[in-house]
């Protein structure tokens, strides 16, 4: 049968994919950001995490384990033929560590929302990120009737790195969330110029 | 039946009966963005395969990536990796995988999003 099957080299060309992270606290607008510059409605990975949380590769004996999903949005933006970048929304609930680091594995970088009414919920994320040396620029979402805050001021508050950029936004626009992600990865490129001037500070 | 069930009774057929039972795929490397591409038809698919299987093979006929089949199929991930598995292992599907984690995204590919981000 080998011999009938078709080359997917000669079909539609498999592109390459690399993903970047949209965290933050629950209600910060995650998902509407993502939708706002995805190209397809957002959709709805999840993952179940009865193996995970138990650590074994037998189901039998389930009746005495719950299942617990972690359910993560995500959309799709074709950046060339051959190139496709996929934003994912980390899950909500701060506590599924693991899948953070599912998501975190070679993601280019994050997004932190940030919330001027409720900054602390930023923190976990913030943490994580620095932690894993994943290059994050913070993007302060301006809800309707949000005292506006001068970002020195976020920065002061989050006790950021002052080469993190932060920047206001309107993650339900598409121009404010393709500017967001535009700063992000100029702030990746720096990042990474600076790390390859320290050598030994270069991996992460 | 279906006045007993409805959506919050959650699956008739709870999702890792689709895998008898595998919570893990035979292989690695199905990261959420690894793409699947179908590289051949459902009709070379072996006996033991199932409805699943085949849906697989059909919409990975325009490559998709390993969220977007889990989306689409609205099965968790654990499960699609299984499945996944099977159809590699059976050559029914080639997977492109992403970057390796353990190097600096290269600086080319970081410029072509940015311009590509730019155009939007």
């Amino acid at each position: 049968m080998d011999s009938k099957r078709s080359d997917p080299s000669r079909g539609a060309a498999m592109p390459l994919a690399v993903k970047i992270l949209v965290a933050g606290g629950f209600g910060v607008g995650k998902t509407s950001m993502v939708g706002a510059v995805s190209e397809i409605r957002p959709l709805r990975t999840e993952e179940q995490l009865t193996d995970r949380s138990v650590g074994v590769d037998d189901v039998s004996g389930v009746e005495r384990k719950t299942t617990t999903t972690v359910a993560m949005d995500f959309g799709r933006i074709t950046i060339r033929d051959g190139l496709v970048l996929y934003l994912f929304g980390t899950p909500g609930q701060d506590r599924f560590w693991f899948m953070w680091d599912e998501l975190a594995l070679g993601a280019l970088g994050a997004v932190v929302l940030a919330d001027t009414r409720r900054l602390a919920d930023s923190f976990p994320s913030i943490d994580y990120f620095e932690r894993r040396r994943l290059p994050f620029i913070i993007g302060v979402n301006c809800f309707d009737g949000a005292v506006r805050y001068d970002t020195e001021e976020i920065r002061a508050a989050l006790d950021l790195d002052p080469k993190i950029p932060v920047i206001l936004c309107d993650v339900r626009k598409r121009e404010s969330g393709k500017q967001v992600l535009i700063t992000l990865v100029e702030h990746v490129l720096e990042v990474m110029a600076e790390r390859q001037r320290q050598p030994g500070a270069a991996l992460r | 039946m279906s006045e007993w069930l409805d959506d919050e009774a959650g699956p008739v057929v709870r999702p890792y009966a689709l895998t008898r039972g595998r919570t893990r795929s035979s292989r690695e490397g199905f990261e959420l963005i690894a793409i699947i591409a179908t590289a051949a038809t459902s009709q070379f698919a072996p006996a033991g395969a199932g409805p699943e299987h085949i849906a697989i093979l059909e919409m990975c006929v325009r490559p998709l990536s390993v969220a977007e089949i889990s989306a689409r199929m609205k099965l968790p991930l654990g499960v699609v990796r299984v499945l996944l598995g099977d159809l590699l292992d059976h050559g029914l599907i080639a997977v492109r995988r992403p970057e390796p984690d353990n190097r600096l995204p290269n600086e080319r590919l970081l410029k072509e999003v940015l311009n590509g981000l730019q155009a939007l």
